[in-house]
């Protein structure tokens, strides 16, 4: 990777980062529960490396097994993080 | 990388932002969840189609058994047990990340011989390093949460100086890798030492901090994330990875304020080992019990009630039978609130949750500088399975180990009953003050037992 490329990598983690920090801070502490599975689905993302990881021909590198092992965590993550929040969020109700 | 999956990278980055925008509103939430699964969908749908696919079954299964399992996990998952499910769901996200970093290092040095470039080294060892300890950080935590082992602080001579050596070890390892990077010795090492910290960090932890850890390590799931994305050039990694650990050190620090602790504090660990020496030795606190008909007939001749809620609520699963007696208020027209103490609970709004499940209308939760100027001119507080959080020692006493930590002014209401099992110390091993109060009274038994007589007393009233 070049210089140019790290910086821009570096500026999209400083930005996303600020975002982030005004986003959260107007969370209301009722849904800091739901707030926190559903960051658990999001830091899934890993998902999307663990693809990559595992898309080789055959079995016999290590490689290909820890990218196996990555995508069933992941998948874990976001499918359980994404369902659990929206179960929660189900319950959410103002009478 | 084509133009078309940065441009699906960019549109799943945007719906995740929306999604957590949306999240921050309790009318929109469900909503910015769904956004967010959208933004998922978009990117691993994106990738899928870009790289040429080459072993189609196996992601096809591995996807299937992820999914499976997640799906079955979060559909049968106790809202009371939430926090064990996400210290697990932190430590697996951990895992991922410190797989696919390892997973690109034996890729690069064993199978295609082109060493890491330097950026790359020093992603794929920072990737490891948080990669590992939130994996077994997350594991101690979740069987401290489950009670697998024990939630009380373990500590030993010589933690401190061997977390030290362990993360100097580590440096070292690091540049080792990263001036040899083909040999495989110094990439063990480094596994071994990060698996190895993210167990002496969190066993010296107790329960009662348990908020402030989880949060902490979401945000290092989070962080693990971005690592990841730095070893693949993928900005997608990085823009999710930052928004969940910059969600997950806010939490973290809304945790510490609420118990007066610096994050340093809480991490050095043993809180609530040492105090039990002098707080033993000061006056015995003599309480006034109370029975459920007196209860019940104090519920019914009160206009205001605020329920202070804490885990022993949860342990009892009394939340439901708490729903009955707030109607049984209601029909009396009796003003019927809930106080929420933001540490209540084993994970920051956990109470939230689970009144939500009873079914409570989550706007009678308050948070506690809302309703701790109404605590005065309340004629009965009902403390359910909570203690440390309303003790008055924390305004009183300088000596006590909680002293300056924010608590709900439930002593100065003008009766308060506490439901609770047994004479036994709060979380914090120390004594409570208020039960000694001359307006508090003690309602002994299990909650869930207790109340549903109160319950029942007042509906013969």
């Amino acid at each position: 990777m070049n210089a140019d490329s790290l910086i821009i990598l570096i500026y999209i983690l400083v930005l996303a980062s600020y975002l982030g920090f005004e986003l959260i801070n107007k969370v209301p502490p009722t849904l800091h529960t739901p707030l926190m599975s559903g960051s658990n689905a999001i830091s899934g993302i890993t998902i999307v490396g663990a693809l990559i990881a595992c898309n080789e021909l055959g079995y016999g590198t290590l490689s290909k097994w820890l990218g196996m092992l990555a995508l069933i965590l992941a998948t874990i993550n976001v499918v359980g993080g994404y369902a659990v929040t929206d179960r929660m969020l189900k319950m959410f109700k103002k009478k | 990388m084509s133009t078309l999956i940065q441009v699906a990278y960019l549109i799943s980055s945007i719906l995740f932002i929306l999604g957590i925008k949306k999240l921050g509103k309790t009318k929109s939430a469900r909503e910015g969840n769904l956004y967010s699964a959208v933004g998922m969908l978009i990117a691993i749908a994106a990738t899928l189609y870009t790289v040429n696919i080459l072993s189609f079954v196996e992601i096809f299964i591995c996807i299937l058994i992820g999914g499976a399992i997640g799906l079955y996990v979060s559909q049968k998952v106790e809202m009371t047990k939430i926090p064990e499910m996400v210290a697990l769901f932190n430590g697996f996200g951990g895992l991922a990340s410190f797989s696919v970093a390892l997973s690109d290092y034996f890729l690069k040095t064993q199978e295609i011989s082109t060493y890491p470039d330097s950026v790359n080294s020093v992603s794929i060892i920072v990737s490891v390093l948080i990669g590992g300890v939130t994996f077994t950080g997350s594991m101690i935590a979740f069987m401290k949460l489950d009670g697998k082992i024990s939630g009380s602080p373990i500590t030993f001579k010589g933690q401190h100086p061997i977390n030290l050596i362990l993360l100097i070890a580590f440096i070292i390892a690091g540049v080792l890798t990263f001036m040899n990077p083909g040999d495989p010795i110094f990439m063990i090492a480094l596994i071994v030492i990060s698996l190895l910290l993210g167990i002496l960090t969190v066993i010296p932890i107790g329960g009662a901090d348990m908020p402030v850890v989880i949060s902490l390590l979401n945000s290092y799931s989070g962080m693990a994330a971005c690592a990841t994305g730095f070893i693949l050039n993928n900005n997608v990694l990085i823009v999710a990875g930052s928004l969940v650990g910059a969600s997950g050190i806010i939490l973290t620090q809304i945790m510490c304020k609420a118990m007066n602790r610096s994050l340093t504090n809480v991490l050095l660990g043993g809180f609530g080992q040492t105090v039990s020496g002098p707080a033993a030795d000061g006056p015995q606190i003599v309480v006034k019990e109370i029975g459920v008909e007196e209860t019940a007939m104090l519920f019914d001749s009160a206009s205001s009630v605020i329920v202070v809620p804490g885990y022993g609520m949860a342990v009892a699963q009394a939340q439901h039978v708490i729903r009955e007696l707030m109607e049984q208020c209601e029909k009396r027209n009796i003003d019927f609130k809930f106080a929420i103490h933001p540490v209540a609970g084993r994970m920051p709004g956990h109470m939230n949750v689970l009144l939500a499940e009873a079914n409570i209308s989550y706007d009678k939760l308050i948070e506690m500088e809302a309703i701790n100027d109404e605590f005065p001119n309340t004629d009965l507080v009902f403390v359910v399975g909570a203690n440390d959080v309303v003790n008055p020692a924390a305004r009183t006493n300088p000596q006590s180990p909680i002293y300056g930590m924010p608590i709900l002014n439930a002593d100065k209401a003008k009766t308060v009953i506490v439901s609770k099992r047994s004479m036994g110390k709060g979380y914090a091993g120390i004594e409570n003050e208020l039960f000694g109060y001359p307006n508090c009274l003690m309602l002994f038994g299990d909650a869930k037992q207790t109340i549903t007589k109160v319950v029942s007393e007042m509906k013969e009233m």
